[in-house]
């Protein structure tokens, strides 16, 4: 086995119990695992918390847990996804981005190194967002009672200044924008879990941080009303949890929706709807409606990619409030519902 | 997309819309008998590009709603069982039994895997040769063949550990029923498009005749749909009956004769009983004697289940399109697709659920 | 019922006895079985339900149907 890890574990390829249970494994999996490939000066202290700085302005704070499967999947793996995620979440709310903590939930017989692979994973990913995971935790359950690995990171963030961004904050007029193509985590995934039908596919997570996006979004203008990351239930649950907050109603134009022409193939052949599926390096902003032409350009310059593919897709309504209407190509028009909750692939 | 975008052209179905308008003289009901079809329907709105006369009822054409609430539950007692391995389309997920659902039975511990094609159940079981795996054979004549396929394959391979719980339904048969039934207000008949990529549609010539109503396959996009509307209409208003095919780039008159052959070399034709309607019939199908190693009804022993259809539920009624979704009183209120009374309002292109998701008038207020 | 797809047949090969090839749908992959259109050449379209391709696209007749109603948009 060929092993990146700085020293090599004692006598253990994987994952025990006593690993998490606080005595000479679990220390050797901190001092010659964890440690070594997320370095930084609070978790250098091997304490049981990490003292941080006092903050001069408002924190943010968050909590995901990240249990996705398979845990390596094209674009992505379930360490940078779990860093990812909570950096969008503080992002989304006008905070930059400081502090993670990481908590680790692993199955007993996991590979060592696949946890190596995953921790290296969420190091990279950390040093790409300018955070630091400071401090955290390792349990290890029987074999059987988790999927391989459960991931919880929190958050910390900054809020930036003159920053109010609320989902009771949309009000009639407002354009909705979207940050680029939607669908493609889920779909990327789906087709991933059903690999015997979709040998060959292409398609990839888009997981990625969005705080640079955010950062230039707030920049060319600060009073966004809201934004939110289109994670699990995609763009229609987001927007329906926006219309039924604000009591607006929202209107969507079916042909300005960015997706992805691989993504439409998969989609369509499993019977899923791009708008459902999570996004896991998407935004959706709530701009009035002077502001959104500058604001998209913003987005779709940004330097590092993520907003190449925005658009702008609807507006707020008074009409009909706390529901989403689509309006189609052909001049007909339906409601978008809040999706149910698993998008399972149909033959009908 | 070819083949697909082609069909979704805005320009050529307002135009086709047009025309409908123009043919209509008279008010007409018909109906589309696939879920899919009601799917794309409600999906692109389609219902409200259609002039005032035209009444579109969606039939029974969803075999996720009419599956029996037995094989439901019977499926759920396998599931249950340890050592199995039950493999299913997704949208057998939350289809309600007599209690609780196939996703309960996996909240409960049954192993409960969701599938694309039959042949990845096929592979679960190779995979996991010390379970009994299960495959929820569900569908009507265009999911068959590949059903069929998987089990003459597990009986090719000597494989074992594989078998199939059937719930098979076929069109024609359905068909006749809702044109017999008294109250019958169908004068026309969209044909299933992709069931008679395999059938032909040769099965509906006796019946368009017996009933003296035309019938007209259509294909699931915007323009297939409404142009065949537009045939529909235009046969009944000169009074023909005959069997038109609008879906021609895949449908024949003689479908899919590989196809068929296999499905009659595995499956035989049987009475069955469709939920919500009853017994129809020689309407569906059961595995062959040849291959009774692989029928799961002999390999488990399945007891009779107190079966009961929800009573509030009249899913008889909307499958055979004497009410519509919305004239139901539970409609919206005790039945919803997060808690659903039948099946209609469970998968994405029952009736009920795509009235309810896909809900939009601009008559009536936005409500439900 | 009857999700089924449209694409491209872009490879064809053997499996467990089957014949099986992968379909592109607008640049997605994915596996279908290929018995039911044994005639079917790389090139080809076809739909794909649930794993099976279950006919050759008719071309000729796709294009002739359609140039019928584009015909009409001239009226």
């Amino acid at each position: 086995m060929d092993r990146h890890c700085p020293l090599p574990l004692e006598n253990h390829d994987t994952v025990q119990l006593a690993h998490g249970a606080g005595g000479r494994l679990a220390d050797e999996l901190l001092g010659k695992l964890f440690m070594p490939l997320l370095h930084n000066r609070f978790l250098a202290r091997r304490d049981d918390q990490a003292l941080l700085p006092a903050f001069s302005g408002k924190l943010a704070f968050t909590t995901d847990s990240y249990v996705v499967t398979p845990l390596f999947f094209p674009g992505g793996d379930i360490g940078s996804l779990s860093v990812h995620g909570t950096v969008n979440d503080l992002a989304v709310g006008g905070a930059v981005p400081r502090y993670l903590s990481a908590g680790f939930v692993l199955e007993e017989g996991f590979p060592i190194a696949e946890l190596e692979r995953v921790v290296r994973s969420m190091a990279a990913a950390a040093r790409e967002c300018g955070v630091e995971v400071v401090t955290g935790d390792t349990k290890v359950v029987g074999r059987g009672q988790c999927d391989g690995m459960f991931i919880t990171t929190s958050g910390i963030g900054e809020l930036r200044d003159g920053v109010d961004l609320s989902c009771s904050n949309l009000r009639p007029g407002d354009r909705i924008i979207v940050s680029g193509t939607l669908g493609d985590h889920g779909i990327a995934l789906l087709t991933a879990r059903h690999g015997l039908s979709f040998t060959g596919s292409a398609l990839r997570s888009d997981s990625a941080p969005l705080h640079r996006l955010v950062a230039a979004m707030l920049d060319r203008y600060r009073g966004v009303h809201a934004m939110r990351d289109a994670t699990r239930g995609g763009l229609s649950a987001v927007l329906n949890e926006l219309a039924s907050a604000s009591a607006v109603g929202i209107v969507l134009q079916e042909d300005t929706l960015p997706v992805d022409s691989a993504v439409r193939g998969a989609a369509e052949l499993l019977g899923i709807d791009p708008l459902e599926v999570a996004n896991e390096g998407k935004l959706v902003a709530v701009v009035p409606q002077g502001e959104a032409e500058g604001v998209l350009e913003a987005m779709r310059t940004c330097p590092d990619g993520t907003g190449r593919n925005a658009a702008l897709v609807g507006e707020v309504v008074q009409e009909h409030p706390g529901m989403v209407v689509m309006e189609t190509g052909f001049g007909s028009r339906r409601i978008v519902e809040m999706p149910l909750g698993e998008q399972l692939p149909r033959i009908c | 997309m070819k083949y697909i975008d082609e069909y979704r052209d805005a320009e050529v179905v307002r135009r086709i819309a047009e025309r409908l308008a123009q043919a209509t003289t008279r008010p007409w009901t018909i109906m589309e008998i696939c879920g899919g079809q009601t799917h794309s329907i409600l999906r692109y709105g389609l219902d409200q590009l259609l002039p005032e006369g035209i009444s579109l009822v969606h039939g029974p054409g969803c075999p996720v709603c009419v599956t029996s609430v037995k094989t439901i539950d019977r499926a759920i007692a396998i599931a249950s069982k340890p050592g199995t391995l039950l493999a299913a389309f997704g949208d057998m997920l939350r289809v309600p039994g007599s209690s609780g659902d196939l996703a309960a039975a996996r909240s409960r511990g049954g192993d409960v895997r969701f599938v694309f094609s039959p042949l990845e159940a096929l592979q679960l079981a190779r995979e996991n040769p010390h379970k009994e795996v299960v495959f929820l054979a569900v569908g009507f004549e265009t999911t068959a063949p590949g059903n069929a396929m998987a089990v003459r394959q597990a009986a090719r391979e000597g494989l074992m550990n594989f078998s199939v719980l059937v719930s098979h339904f076929l069109v024609p048969p359905a068909m006749e029923a809702i044109l017999a039934s008294s109250g019958n207000r169908i004068q026309g008949f969209l044909g299933a498009g992709h069931v008679c990529t395999v059938t032909g549609t040769e099965p509906y010539l006796p019946i368009a005749r017996k009933f003296q109503t035309p019938v007209v396959v259509a294909g699931f996009e915007p323009v297939d749909l409404l142009s065949a509307i537009l045939r529909l209409v235009q046969m009944l208003e000169e009074e023909l009956v005959g069997v038109e095919n609008a879906y021609g780039r895949v449908v024949e008159p003689q479908g899919n004769p590989a196809a068929a052959a296999v499905v009659r070399e595995v499956f035989e034709v049987a009475d069955v009983a469709w939920r919500g309607i009853g017994v129809i019939p020689a309407s569906g199908l059961v595995l062959r004697e040849s291959f009774r190693e692989w029928d799961a009804l002999r390999k488990f022993e399945l007891g009779g289940v107190d079966t009961a259809d929800d009573v509030r539920c009249r899913s008889g009624d909307v499958l055979a399109g004497r009410i519509t979704p919305d004239s139901c009183d539970a409609f919206g209120r005790e039945c919803r697709p997060e808690h659903p009374l039948g099946a209609p309002m469970v998968s994405g292109e029952g009736a009920c659920a795509a009235y309810y998701r896909y809900r939009c008038s601009s008559a009536k207020p936005f409500s439900c | 019922m009857c999700l089924a797809i449209p694409g491209k047949v872009t490879s064809i090969e053997k499996e467990n006895g089957l014949r099986m090839g992968l379909v592109a749908i607008n640049g997605s992959m994915t596996r279908a079985c290929l018995e039911y259109v044994p005639d079917i050449e790389v090139g080809q379209y076809t739909i794909v339900h649930a794993g099976f391709a279950l006919k050759v696209i008719d071309e000729e007749e796709a294009r002739e149907s359609l140039e019928i109603w584009k015909g009409l948009l001239g009226e």
